[in-house]
């Protein structure tokens, strides 16, 4: 049986996950690293990335933030709604993209009342990258909460229950007990928030308004040179995103045999 | 409140997450649906029920369906494979079945729908056979499959790490074969799991973008999923159509998350 499964995974992984990555690359390099460098070098190109850059450098702390706040409500305590709460986290995952970026075109667009007072205020929001950050704000959302909340329920409550009746305060008692159980989680939940907020593509296409080379974000500069079929360097520029992609999960792995070590010195 | 808790920042931590969320979801969604309520109802109607609309319905119900079913079989059998067996290379078989979580889904469908072109790598061995798969919707298939597949698979692992090997082995012992094992001892334990992969695979299908537009020949009332069209009215300026093609979008998402919810006990992203 065993011969079976593993040489049928094995097919199914290499065909649908390996070589459609190693395509990526592949491409990317045909024509020598000197293109491949000149694709990423491109001012279009940087600028996109560092439009990106931005994006991910705010959208992200804000969600740390969010994520442990909500992840510490509803781990650690009992309330009504609470089901409510998890689902409405959930939510930005569930809705199409382009969904999601519609909903901000409709608050913010030029016909809208918000939208047109910010505009009469000399307040570029839509198709600017405010709205862009705004749309990738919702679109990561839920990847910290929802990466630390099935950790701090795993913990449970007893350890900061004995430092709280001890005296310490919630402040150290946070840094000293919970910071520790869940700083994997964190970081694993920080890198694929960072890939997913470099990665958005549907709802920010839809907020960006595609000023080429203003509000073009890393996909975005990726599917114009792909619609040009300038197909090596658009896998060149991609391939930033993927080698992002890469090392996220390698970190993950490494992170996940880590905390198995950590686990299996404390028992 | 059954007991006291003493743990500490419940009301902070607590009306934050409340306001974050009324600020960038509750009243961005309800905003559309307010938008919506605004609409000529005739009109509305009009736009939900035209052919090209229910054809796109149809199209990305089927598709997405069909996705998410094989994502399961694949996914059991992948998942399967990951807990039960020691081999050579897993651990870079686990990191390559993560890896479409972290990448962009665009960057997947821009290299799927390059490699099942006629003149890509899968594309050409394919044409020879016959079979089309980049710019049909047995390429949108494709797309959806790989973007689902590890979700199946981090939500059925759990349940397979947690068989019980004594039931297992009693089964065997009492003469049940193989089959009838999978069937009747770990099949009824593993349906609610099944079940909630089923509608997170599902759920995601019927709202990926990114990863299906490449691949997709997008053409109306054949091959065009309901965020493409979606996507279009919105190039059109077609604002009302497209508010009230994605209430209906999003009332489908609501179901099926408020499903999830009632089943599953978490959700693993």
């Amino acid at each position: 049986m065993k011969k079976y499964f593993v040489t049928l995974t094995y097919l199914i992984i290499i065909v649908c996950f390996m070589i459609p990555i190693l395509s990526l690359f592949a491409i990317a390099l045909s024509e020598g690293f000197d293109v491949y460098w000149q694709a990423i070098k491109h001012e279009e190109a940087l600028e996109a990335i560092r439009l990106s850059i931005i994006i991910a450098l705010i959208a992200v702390p804000i969600n740390l933030v969010f994520g442990i706040g909500a992840s510490w409500c509803i781990a650690k305590f009992d309330f009504p709604g609470k089901s409510m709460l998890t689902a409405l986290i959930d939510l930005p995952f569930a809705i199409s993209p382009v969904i999601s970026g519609f909903i901000f075109l409709t608050i913010f667009g030029m016909d809208s009342v918000l939208g047109s007072w910010l505009a009469s205020h000399g307040i570029q929001f839509i198709f600017a990258i405010p709205a862009i950050v705004i749309a990738t704000m919702f679109i990561t959302l839920p990847f910290i909460a929802r990466e630390l909340i099935p950790l701090m329920q795993e913990h449970g409550n007893e350890e900061e229950e004995a430092a709280i009746a001890l005296g310490a305060s919630g402040i150290k008692t946070f840094w000293y007990i919970t910071l520790p159980n869940i700083k994997w989680g964190i970081l694993y939940g920080i890198l694929i928030s960072l890939s997913r907020a470099f990665g958005e593509f549907g709802a920010v296409s839809v907020v960006s308004g595609h000023i080429r080379g203003k509000t073009t974000s890393i996909p975005m500069h990726v599917e114009i040179l792909y619609n040009e079929y300038n197909y090596v360097a658009a896998f060149s520029v991609a391939s930033v995103l993927a080698i992002l992609a890469i090392i996220t999960m390698i970190l993950k792995n490494s992170l996940l045999s880590v905390k198995n070590v950590d686990l299996e010195k404390s028992q | 409140m059954t007991k006291t808790n003493i743990l500490p920042f419940f009301k902070i931590s607590f009306s934050y997450t409340i306001f974050y969320l009324l600020l960038l979801v509750i009243l961005p969604i309800s905003y559309l649906v307010f938008h919506a309520t605004q609409l000529d109802l005739n009109d509305f109607i009009s736009s939900v029920t035209n052919d090209r609309v229910l054809a796109a319905y149809q199209l990305t119900i089927t598709v997405a369906l069909g996705a998410a079913i094989i994502n399961i079989i694949l996914g059991l059998l992948i998942s399967w494979t990951l807990v039960r067996y020691d081999f050579f290379g897993k651990s870079i078989l686990e990191m390559f079945v993560d890896l479409p979580l972290a990448l962009p889904t665009a960057i997947a469908g821009l290299i799927l729908a390059t490699i099942y072109s006629p003149g890509g790598a899968f594309g050409k061995i394919l044409s020879k056979l016959g079979i089309q798969v980049a710019f049909t919707n047995l390429g949108i298939l494709m797309a959806l499959i790989l973007v689902g597949l590890p979700l199946a698979v981090r939500t059925l692992e759990p349940i397979i790490r947690e068989i019980d090997s004594d039931v297992e082995s009693a089964a065997y012992g009492l003469g049940a074969s193989g089959l009838q094992v999978f069937l009747r001892v770990y099949l009824p334990g593993f349906m609610p799991s099944i079940i909630s992969a089923f509608s997170i695979c599902f759920a995601r299908a019927l709202s990926e973008y990114g990863a299906v537009i490449f691949i997709a020949s997008n053409i109306p009332k054949e091959s065009e999923i309901v965020s493409m069209l979606i996507y279009s009215k919105i190039e059109q300026f077609d604002y009302n159509e497209a508010t009230a093609i994605a209430l209906v979008m999003l009332l489908l998402s609501f179901f099926i998350l408020w499903a999830i919810n009632a089943y599953a006990k978490r959700w693993i992203i």
